[in-house]
């Protein structure tokens, strides 16, 4: 999946925990999910959670504490998916 | 010096009338809020019926977020934010905004457990090993003091903020704590009140002490009996009830509404000693609480007009009215008018004292004394201690100046609290 459909996906998780819908609709590579969304950081689980789900994949601790951002979470994503 | 503690805002959830408005009706016009409840029949309770507040999802969507109801599963959250951000409301009170917390206003709200529905899932999850997929809400949910964590963050109050506990004098105890930390000058104003969640997880436990009506499955509006000679267990109910107290200084420099004075009142429990255990009531107890809060308040046992009772139509009403008669010596055709919201509502468990004291303020307020229903068979008990026209049966018009109210739970704990007219 290029990063463009990686994001396609994304978008519609983060929407359900984003504050700042003008700054979900820019949503790109440097968006970070605290700082530009404006994601309550106890919701990160939640949409590490849905994430799994959407890509049906198990993100450990250690990814899970890195995916603060689009960047991140789409490196992530591809990782696991790699391996799938 | 004390400040003076006047209401200034109401807000109800209940089985029979979600608002203050369609609650008031029902409350003079004797409507029953408890119906047939289908899961409760599915899953073999003895009591097939509840008073289940009818709440739609434009209550809900006024209150909570798209966000906020994600993987959220707590009806009494849920209740107990809809009475509180009317009571806001209804006092004329706005939000805090972005920055800066409310540092004068508070909350005590309080709970018998909080997201019991939330909490039954979390437990499937980490049995099943899957304690990592349980999301970010569940602590905000089944912590006992959820429903006032959510009322002071939607409200931004600055001052106490917390949720006490203690049975079904739950609500009546919160607005005490209410009144006395207004009238100490720890607050200006205080949002009080108590909540219950609905359902199985919640009612079980009744249903399996045999305390709770079985007779009634068919006929469910005339199941909860409260005085009456065939009243034999309480209905269950759920729901929330709230008020804003305030300072009689802030209320008049606003220009508020004043629905009525907090003028004292009294906490105590029986020990679970002499006749009193952890579910029955010590009598001397129950007399010691109401002679205190009668002290408390600075009137005499005479001055009282209206009793809101608990009386929750289990075979312990008449010890309650005994108990009445005894601590404000008072019987026959001298003793105050009586009623129980409980026969249109059912027992709403913690929430019971607060929704139950919203209808005592309302009736102070509008000058009237709301009918007993499914009495008209009294239990001869009762009527050999006061006069049958003491229990009105139907609607009375009628200026009232001081009412007492009380509540007694589970634990032999008592909380009694006086309202005069403003």
């Amino acid at each position: 999946m290029s990063n463009e459909e990686l994001i396609i996906k994304l978008k519609p998780i983060v929407a359900n925990y984003a504050q700042d819908k003008l700054a979900l609709e820019q949503i790109n590579l440097d968006t970070d999910f605290i700082k530009d969304l404006k994601i309550n950081s106890a919701n990160l689980v939640d949409v590490i959670l849905d994430v799994e789900e959407e890509f049906d994949i198990v993100i450990d601790n250690e990814s899970m504490e890195r995916m603060l951002n689009v960047q991140s979470a789409i490196e992530i994503i591809e990782a696991k998916l790699a391996r799938k | 010096m004390d400040n003076r503690v006047v209401i200034t805002g109401l807000g109800v959830v209940a089985p029979n009338g979600i608002g203050i408005a369609e609650f008031r009706h029902a409350i003079k016009n004797g409507i029953s809020g408890i119906k047939h409840n289908p899961e409760l029949e599915a899953i073999q309770f003895s009591c097939q019926i509840s008073g289940t507040p009818p709440i739609t999802s434009e209550h809900i969507a006024a209150c909570f977020s798209d966000l906020e109801l994600r993987n959220f599963k707590s009806t009494g959250i849920m209740y107990g934010v809809i009475a509180g951000m009317e009571a806001w409301q209804d006092a004329g009170l706005s939000i805090s905004g972005d920055s800066e917390p409310d540092w004068d206003s508070g909350v005590v709200f309080g709970m018998g457990t909080s997201g019991i529905d939330k909490f039954r899932e979390a437990i499937y999850r980490i049995d099943n090993h899957e304690v990592r997929k349980l999301g970010s809400t569940v602590v905000s949910q089944i912590m006992g003091s959820a429903v006032s964590a959510h009322l002071g963050g939607k409200l931004g109050l600055g001052n106490q903020v917390t949720s006490n506990s203690s049975a079904c004098a739950t609500g009546t105890e919160a607005i005490l704590m209410a009144y006395e930390r207004i009238k100490t000058h720890g607050a200006t104003r205080m949002l009080a009140g108590s909540t219950s969640d609905s359902g199985p997880y919640i009612w079980g436990g009744f249903d399996a002490m045999k305390v709770c009506t079985y007779k009634h499955n068919d006929s469910p509006e005339a199941g909860s009996r409260p005085m009456s000679a065939t009243a034999n267990g309480f209905v269950p109910g759920s729901g929330a009830g709230a008020m804003v107290l305030e300072s009689l200084d802030s209320a008049l420099e606003r220009g508020a509404k004043i629905y009525g004075e907090v003028i004292g009142g009294n906490v105590n429990s029986g020990g679970q000693r002499g006749s009193g255990t952890m579910t029955a009531p010590n009598s001397e107890a129950v007399q010691r609480c109401i002679i205190a809060a009668l002290k408390n308040a600075g009137i005499t046992a005479d001055q009282v007009d209206v009793i809101a009772g608990h009386l929750t139509a289990t075979s312990k009403d008449a010890l309650e009215i005994e108990n009445w008669a005894s601590a404000l010596n008072r019987s026959g055709t001298n003793f105050p008018y009586i009623n129980s919201l409980k026969s249109t509502t059912g027992h709403c468990i913690s929430a019971a004292g607060s929704i139950e004291c919203v209808a005592s303020v309302l009736q102070l307020h509008e000058g009237f004394i709301f009918p007993n229903i499914n009495c008209e068979d009294l239990n001869p008990e009762i009527e050999k201690l006061i006069d049958t026209d003491r229990i009105p049966r139907v609607l009375l018009n009628k200026e009232i100046n001081f009412l007492a109210k009380a509540n007694f739970g589970f634990g032999d704990v008592n909380a009694c609290i006086m309202f005069k007219k403003y």
